[in-house]
């Protein structure tokens, strides 16, 4: 864990910086050029409403970002192998790299939080799930960026899910907008989208309106974290991709 | 008394089919200093890449110090370091960062991280390094950080894949030394190399491995004694048109001043430098064509594949 943490430090600017600035140019040109055309979205102005959604993004992208880079040039360098040949149980390994990928995920979730209070005041509706919520979507992404690395077999690899299904799922997830304005049958389909759970969870958390049942959501993502988990586990006690 | 190593019935059959390793059995006493010889894809790095849990077998069973690699994994893996054939480390960390992160992964103390990266980076010559990005390093250095990193945990059981590949001849020296110097301390070695001269300065025991199978495997003394015969080199002082008739010695010239020579196992060397005297012919210098081990090894491979 000291070791992906000193990663990611080591790159700041390429794993602080850029989340930073394009959050603060999404705070800038959606909050608030055209946040204040909008007007209020579930009774907060359209600023408040996308806060939790942005810091939630940020989160899901960049601890998925920093497991699925930093296993697949561990792979790659084939630096792998010093975790191999040592006594260290496959848990622990799987274990190290979520954190390494909750830690970065969190600290840009704070740093965009801090950014957010430039352009709007933030109150905590219910801090208990507002910090479960947060530190499960990370702990999931981290997961998901595990995996990703696991079946990786070139630098293209890692950008695919990123790009074709995170980011689609991420926008389509209520971050920008509250489902309800959509028609019944798009409502539906929004809620396959396991993002929109976390998103409106947070949400819950922060402003205390939610398009989900919280609850219900709490329930989809544990069991999200459990398969994943235990898929993530299994991967790494057969060597897939990583032993011959 | 426990073997360092005890391998019996091991097999690897890759995804595409190739049979790799075709059942084969090896035992390393304690102390030893070992070595794993045999041609490109004879099935070396693939034997012991399933010892470092870097492969996964097909059959078979591996003991470390009496610990199977698979029930008693945790156990197995603390006694074994490893120095892989190709740079392994993370091109980006520091020196010093590497060999400190290792010593984590075995749960050892801060302190004594601290203090055993010291002194092996000391002992290998890298401690001007501590602070550089491995990837700075020359070929012979980053050799030598694979050494200090595999030591960390103070294995009693070191497995080196062509560790001085590439390195030069005195570079090369300095690092027998310093595995010669561990040995004697206590550490098992385990060595592949392509210099046999190499196997034969360092090792006590041998085994060649050819195709998956083990062609032989015995002391360095018995297996020399198994050379039936050696050929010689003989520098002869003027220049010669014709070749030397020597009653018993297979004889050719090579050049004109160069005579090759195949000597028999205990047939010695007086008949010949009777016979060249009585011809008047003088020897300036005598050598062997190939080191002993060379010879032998290349006659083995060649049975093998014939």
């Amino acid at each position: 864990m000291r070791r992906e943490i000193r990663r990611f430090l080591r790159i700041w600017m390429q794993t602080l910086l850029p989340p930073a600035i394009t959050m603060s140019l999404y705070f800038v040109i959606f909050g608030n050029l055209i946040g204040s055309r909008i007007g209020d979205m579930d009774g907060f102005d359209y600023m408040q409403f996308i806060v939790p959604g942005l810091i939630m993004m940020s989160v899901i992208t960049n601890s998925y970002g920093n497991v699925v880079s930093s296993f697949y040039g561990t792979k790659f360098q084939r630096n792998i192998e010093e975790l191999l040949v040592s006594p260290i149980p496959p848990s622990v390994i799987l274990l190290g790299y979520v954190a390494g990928g909750m830690c970065r995920g969190l600290m840009v979730g704070m740093i965009v939080t801090c950014l957010s209070l430039f352009f709007t005041d933030l109150t905590v509706h219910n801090p208990l799930v507002m910090v479960s919520v947060v530190l499960l979507t990370s702990v999931l992404f981290s997961l998901g960026g595990f995996i990703n690395a696991v079946y990786a077999n070139s630098f293209d690899d890692i950008s695919i899910i990123p790009t074709f299904v995170l980011t689609p799922l991420t926008y389509l997830g209520g971050v920008f907008y509250s489902i309800q304005l959509l028609p019944e049958f798009w409502q539906q389909v929004s809620h396959l989208n396991p993002i929109l759970y976390m998103v409106n969870t947070f949400r819950y958390g922060i402003l205390g309106v939610s398009d989900v049942n919280v609850p219900m959501a709490f329930a989809i993502i544990v069991g999200f974290v459990a398969a994943l988990y235990s898929y993530a586990y299994y991967l790494l006690r057969v060597g897939k991709g990583i032993r011959q | 008394m426990t073997k360092a190593l005890s391998i019996s019935g091991l097999r690897k059959t890759y995804g595409n089919g190739f049979e790799a390793l075709k059942g084969i059995d090896l035992e390393v006493e304690q102390g030893d200093f070992f070595a794993l010889l045999g041609p490109n894809g004879a099935g070396k790095s693939t034997t012991l890449g399933i010892v470092s849990s870097l492969v996964n077998k097909s059959a078979g069973q591996v003991r470390i110090f009496g610990h199977d690699i698979e029930t008693d994994a945790v156990n197995a893996k603390k006694s074994l370091g490893v120095v892989p054939q190709e740079f392994n480390f993370n091109q980006f960390e520091k020196v010093g960062d590497i060999v400190r992160t290792q010593g984590g992964y075995y749960g050892l103390p801060a302190k004594l991280v601290r203090e055993r990266t010291d002194y092996y980076l000391r002992a290998l010559g890298l401690w001007d390094k501590r602070d550089v990005a491995s990837r700075m390093l020359s070929g012979g250095m980053k050799r030598r950080l694979m050494i200090a990193r595999a030591l960390i945990h103070e294995p009693k059981l070191l497995i080196l894949d062509e560790p001085t590949a590439g390195v030069d001849i005195e570079l090369r020296r300095s690092m027998w030394d310093f595995l010669q110097q561990i040995n004697r301390q206590g550490t098992t070695i385990i060595l592949t190399t392509h210099y046999l001269e190499e196997a034969e300065s360092l090792c006590r025991n041998i085994a060649i491995i050819d195709r998956g199978q083990i062609m032989a495997n015995k002391s360095k003394r018995d297996l020399l004694a198994e050379l039936q015969r050696e050929t010689f080199v003989l520098d002869l002082e003027g220049s010669f048109s014709f070749v030397p008739s020597i009653d018993g010695y297979p004889v050719e010239l090579e050049g004109d001043h160069t005579l090759i020579v195949e000597v028999e196992r205990g047939q010695g060397l007086n008949g010949l430098f009777e016979q060249l005297s009585a011809q008047n012919i003088r020897v300036a210098s005598l050598r062997n064509k190939s080191n002993r081990l060379e010879e032998l090894f290349v006659r083995l491979v060649e049975k093998n594949l014939g």
